[in-house]
């Protein structure tokens, strides 16, 4: 209660400072959040693409259908599998001609065979998988042919391993440079009141009774500085989704997470700035 | 209640600050520290209040060894010592009664016992009228009266002064002065490090005097006579005192 009351009590002899503080923190953390928005909505549109991922097998023409409904059972219970189709002749046929518009009269009934259609599981879709699946279903006799547009999913996955591998290491940069930028406005604060430390040292005040108002003072920085830039994210990506394109905006827990992130971020700022203060005096 | 035994400081840039130093305090004693600058007068302070330890030899004070102090330790024996500079050390932002109080804060004092306590000594300090003034609209005479405040509001069993005159006129030097006797005959032990010889002289406290780090003289171990001050210290130009880190 009285560290509470000591930092807020600091924070209004030198508000030009505390305020400098949270906008700083609130800019860095706004880049990170740029940063976040950003890797989010690429996760999102590499997930859409996955959703798409399929392996179709065409059935002979001459395969009587209780041999296919058993075969769909049986794939249905691959573990990788989430759901299994039918895709009849009648129904290739109505696809094609609405796919090509135009082209519509070209294809003739019986031209397109019947097909069995696998989507398979979120986290399931890499290449090595898929080719997995589709080598199991070429063992049924009655297949002529599994495709599974092979290039295009070696593509994806390879985009998304990049995007995570990039996602990764930019995150970790931007948050080290939020850490560091907060760590020197802190030590701002520090150094500001180095001689009241010193004091308080002198009169025998304790290391955790002068650190006590420094790391409320980084929480109270830290969480306003989250709360401000998540404004400025929102704001952003309010001006992104009005003029250029659709995005999704961080859920719930995103926000919760962030703020705590930011809250940590000023606590571990004040702990070392003061920290290395104590010890050098 | 002091004693320093065969106490020897080295800092690792500006060398031997302290050799071979040995003395005692007794309760309620008043001692001067005199000697040149560089002699080894600040040094002498910071380690008898555990801002520094020592190269070699021990310091005990009031129970507690520089071999052997905690942080807590050091932290609780501090409560225990007032100490004064000569540039006074104020927060310049707080009122002289806001600086007297920051020390019971730091301690945890109740709200009741702050107030009175504040009052109390800002009226042994002859500053009672000054309570609300801040450290700019003090005279250099008032700020060290503050800052003497500020070292008493503990009732101290001792009270460590380095150069407290040393920024003030005469008349205030004066003033000053005569508290720290006050001080002293209420029976809070005193130490004061100071070149001032005049000081020194017109009193008959007993004084060490120190030279290139070592005790030249310690009026309680030779006659009176011994050592008469007539003589200017001689100046020396070592940064051992220098060290000062606030």
């Amino acid at each position: 209660m009285r560290s509470a009351r000591e930092a807020l009590t600091a924070a209004r002899r030198a508000p030009l400072l505390s305020a400098l503080g949270v906008v700083t923190i609130a800019f860095s953390l706004f880049a990170f959040g740029l940063f976040g928005l950003g890797a989010i909505n690429i996760r999102k549109s590499l997930d859409q693409g996955e959703e798409r991922v399929e392996v179709r097998a065409f059935v002979s023409d001459s395969t009587d259908i209780e041999s296919v409904a058993a075969a769909m059972k049986d794939i249905g219970n691959f573990p990788e599998v989430a759901r299994v189709d039918y895709v009849s002749q009648e129904k290739a046929l109505e696809r094609a001609r609405k796919e090509m518009g135009e082209f519509a009269d070209v294809f003739e009934a019986g031209v397109l065979p019947a097909s069995i259609e696998v989507h398979l599981r979120p986290g399931m879709r890499s290449p090595a998988i898929v080719k997995s699946v589709a080598d199991r279903m070429k063992t049924y006799q009655f297949i002529d042919d599994v495709r599974y547009g092979e290039e295009w999913v070696d593509k994806l996955y390879r985009m998304r391993t990049i995007a995570t591998v990039a996602g990764i290491a930019l995150g970790v940069a931007f948050a080290a440079v939020a850490v560091i930028i907060i760590g020197a406005t802190i030590r701002m604060t520090v150094l500001a009141r180095a001689k009241e430390i010193s004091i308080m040292r002198l009169v025998g005040a304790t290391d955790m009774f002068i650190r006590l108002p420094f790391l409320i003072d980084g929480l109270v920085k830290g969480v306003l500085g989250g709360l401000l830039a998540l404004v400025f994210v929102w704001v952003a990506n309010r001006v992104v989704n009005e003029y250029f394109i659709e995005t999704i905006f961080f859920d719930r827990q995103m926000i919760f997470f962030g703020v705590l992130g930011g809250a940590m971020m000023g606590v571990l700022g004040s702990l070392v700035s003061v920290g290395r203060h104590l010890r050098r005096i | 209640m002091i004693r320093l035994t065969d106490v020897a400081k080295e800092y690792p840039r500006s060398g031997v600050a302290l050799a071979q130093v040995s003395f005692e305090v007794k309760k309620g004693e008043f001692v001067y520290l005199t000697g040149p600058s560089g002699s080894g007068k600040t040094t002498i302070l910071k380690l008898l209040y555990m801002d520094d330890k020592p190269s070699q030899g021990e310091v005990w004070i009031n129970g507690v060894s520089s071999k052997t102090a905690s942080g807590r330790e050091i932290s609780r024996l501090r409560r225990r010592i007032g100490i004064v500079f000569q540039d006074f050390r104020l927060l310049e932002d707080r009122t002289a009664e806001a600086n007297i109080r920051f020390v019971l804060e730091v301690t945890g004092a109740p709200k009741a016992t702050i107030r009175s306590k504040v009052a109390r000594v800002l009226t042994q300090v002859g500053l009672a009228s000054k309570a609300t003034s801040f450290p700019r609209e003090l005279s250099g005479g008032e700020q060290q009266r503050v800052a003497i405040a500020r070292a008493l509001i503990n009732d101290p069993f001792v009270l460590i002064a380095d150069e407290p005159t040393g920024n003030l006129d005469e008349r205030a030097t004066r003033g000053v002065f005569q508290l720290l006797r006050d001080i002293n005959a209420s029976g809070t032990a005193v130490i004061m490090a100071t070149h001032d010889l005049d000081l020194v002289r017109r009193s008959n406290y007993r004084t060490i005097e120190l030279n290139h780090g070592r005790v030249v003289f310690d009026s309680s171990e030779s006659p009176a006579s011994a050592r008469p001050f007539d003589e200017p210290f001689e100046v020396r130009d070592t940064p051992s005192d220098s060290t000062e880190r606030f």
